[in-house]
């Protein structure tokens, strides 16, 4: 499946409750890395979203959220599983590093 | 794609790309490898680019790049969003293997990988990289709001970065090891000039400090060797790059800081139908405008070696 935006309104309903594990990509628009990285997670999402729910959070518009969580470097990739954060990914990388990183959630 | 393809190109800054122009103009039909998050090169992730000739008003890093790519759009090149991740470049026939898995084989390779952000190599340098650690003003300069951060570093992109970053931050804090900057004048003068700007010479970092996120580092005189500790939230590191050679080591001539070596004024490499460009063979220069000449080099090279051939 696709992947979706989260805000602030449906962040607790989508991430912090999931039932599977949730990765949040943390992300502005003017972030270059962030936009190289955007096409791989979608492809991500539409070969794993069953197991691995990705949606991603623009930190421009959700400044209070990316606060909350201490992100200082874009894109942020956490994953989220019942309502706590049990990883952190900094950085963009390649696909075949990212699903690595992601090969127990997947 | 052919079995056996005239050229590819592995890696897209302004080397790979104008690499490109050049080759799909000869009618070679390049494939380029323009990397799956490194597409575009250094200058993705940099402000304004004053010092690219033909555009008088200056004109920014990711959209220099992306016009670029447009260019190599015009012509009969295939731009392919993957990184290569093995090579094999012995012999008449080179073969490369993409992230995906699918190899391709081509009778001459163009490498302009380019470089990555040196880290200062301690240890919570790491463990707080992307907790108030960052290698890339233009990402995370915007989550310093208000805030007292420290640069280090004494070429172009230290300068670059300090004054970005004053657009945020309340005061940022230039820290270099020495009394002499690598920076042009133009630079130095500028961050001079800002207010927000000071400048801590004959001082290096010698420590990170912080449990979750960075509160501060631990400094050292490299004059006096004395010690002390500053309060900073966070640390922008520009001390430089290294050249992306780690996938052509073993395989062809490097030299000991891990630049490709070439023949002299050329773009050869000492294995018979590679060439290389930009700034993963310049250590000198590392201007876009270099690194776009070389790849025009390296295209014109690769054309009279396929000649040749």
């Amino acid at each position: 499946m696709a992947t979706t935006k989260v805000t602030a309104a449906d962040f607790e309903q989508v991430v912090l409750k999931s039932t599977t594990p949730v990765l949040v990509d943390f992300w502005a628009e003017w972030c270059g890395p962030c936009r190289a990285v955007g096409p791989i997670l979608e492809e991500i999402s539409n070969e794993h979203g069953d197991k691995l729910k990705i949606v991603k959070l623009n930190t421009d518009e959700e400044g209070a959220i990316a606060m909350k969580y201490g992100i200082s470097s874009i894109p942020t990739m956490n994953i989220f599983v019942d309502g706590q954060v049990v990883k952190s990914i900094v950085g963009a990388r390649p696909k075949p590093a990212l699903l690595k990183d992601l090969e127990s959630y997947i | 794609m052919q079995d056996l393809n005239e050229i590819v190109i592995v890696g897209s800054g302004p080397a790979g790309y104008t690499a490109a122009i050049y080759a799909a103009r000869a009618q070679l039909k390049p494939i380029i490898y323009e990397g799956s998050v490194t597409a575009g090169g250094a200058l993705m992730t940099t402000t304004e680019v004053e010092n690219f000739p033909g555009f008088a008003e200056g004109v920014m890093g990711p959209e220099l790049m992306e016009s670029m790519r447009k260019q190599v759009e015009r012509f009969d090149a295939q731009i392919i969003t993957d990184d290569i991740v093995a090579m094999k470049l012995s012999g008449d026939i080179k073969e490369l293997t993409d992230g995906a898995g699918n190899t391709v084989k081509a009778k001459s390779v163009i490498l302009a990988m380019g470089s990555a952000y040196k880290e200062i190599g301690l240890p919570n340098e790491k463990r707080l990289s992307g907790r108030g650690v960052s290698w890339c003003a233009t990402c995370d300069g915007f989550f310093y709001h208000n805030q007292e951060i420290a640069v280090v570093g004494g070429g172009d992109s230290a300068m670059e970065e300090a004054n970005f970053l004053t657009k945020f931050a309340s005061k940022v804090v230039l820290i270099h090891r020495r009394d002499l900057f690598r920076a042009s004048k133009i630079m130095i003068q500028r961050a001079a000039a800002n207010p927000k700007i000071e400048f801590l010479i004959n001082h290096e970092v010698i420590d990170v400090l912080g449990e979750g996120k960075v509160v501060g580092l631990k400094l050292k005189n490299t004059l006096t060797g004395q010690e002390s500790v500053k309060d900073f939230t966070g640390l922008f590191v520009a001390i430089g790059h290294l050249p992306r050679s780690e996938l052509v080591k073993g395989q062809i001539n490097l030299n000991n800081d891990g630049y490709v070596e070439v023949e002299g004024r050329t773009t050869k490499t000492n294995v018979s139908g590679v060439f290389a460009c930009g700034d993963l063979v310049d250590y000198t220069y590392r201007q876009a405008i270099t690194a776009a000449g070389s790849g025009c080099q390296a295209a014109l090279d690769a054309e009279r070696f396929l000649a040749g051939h």
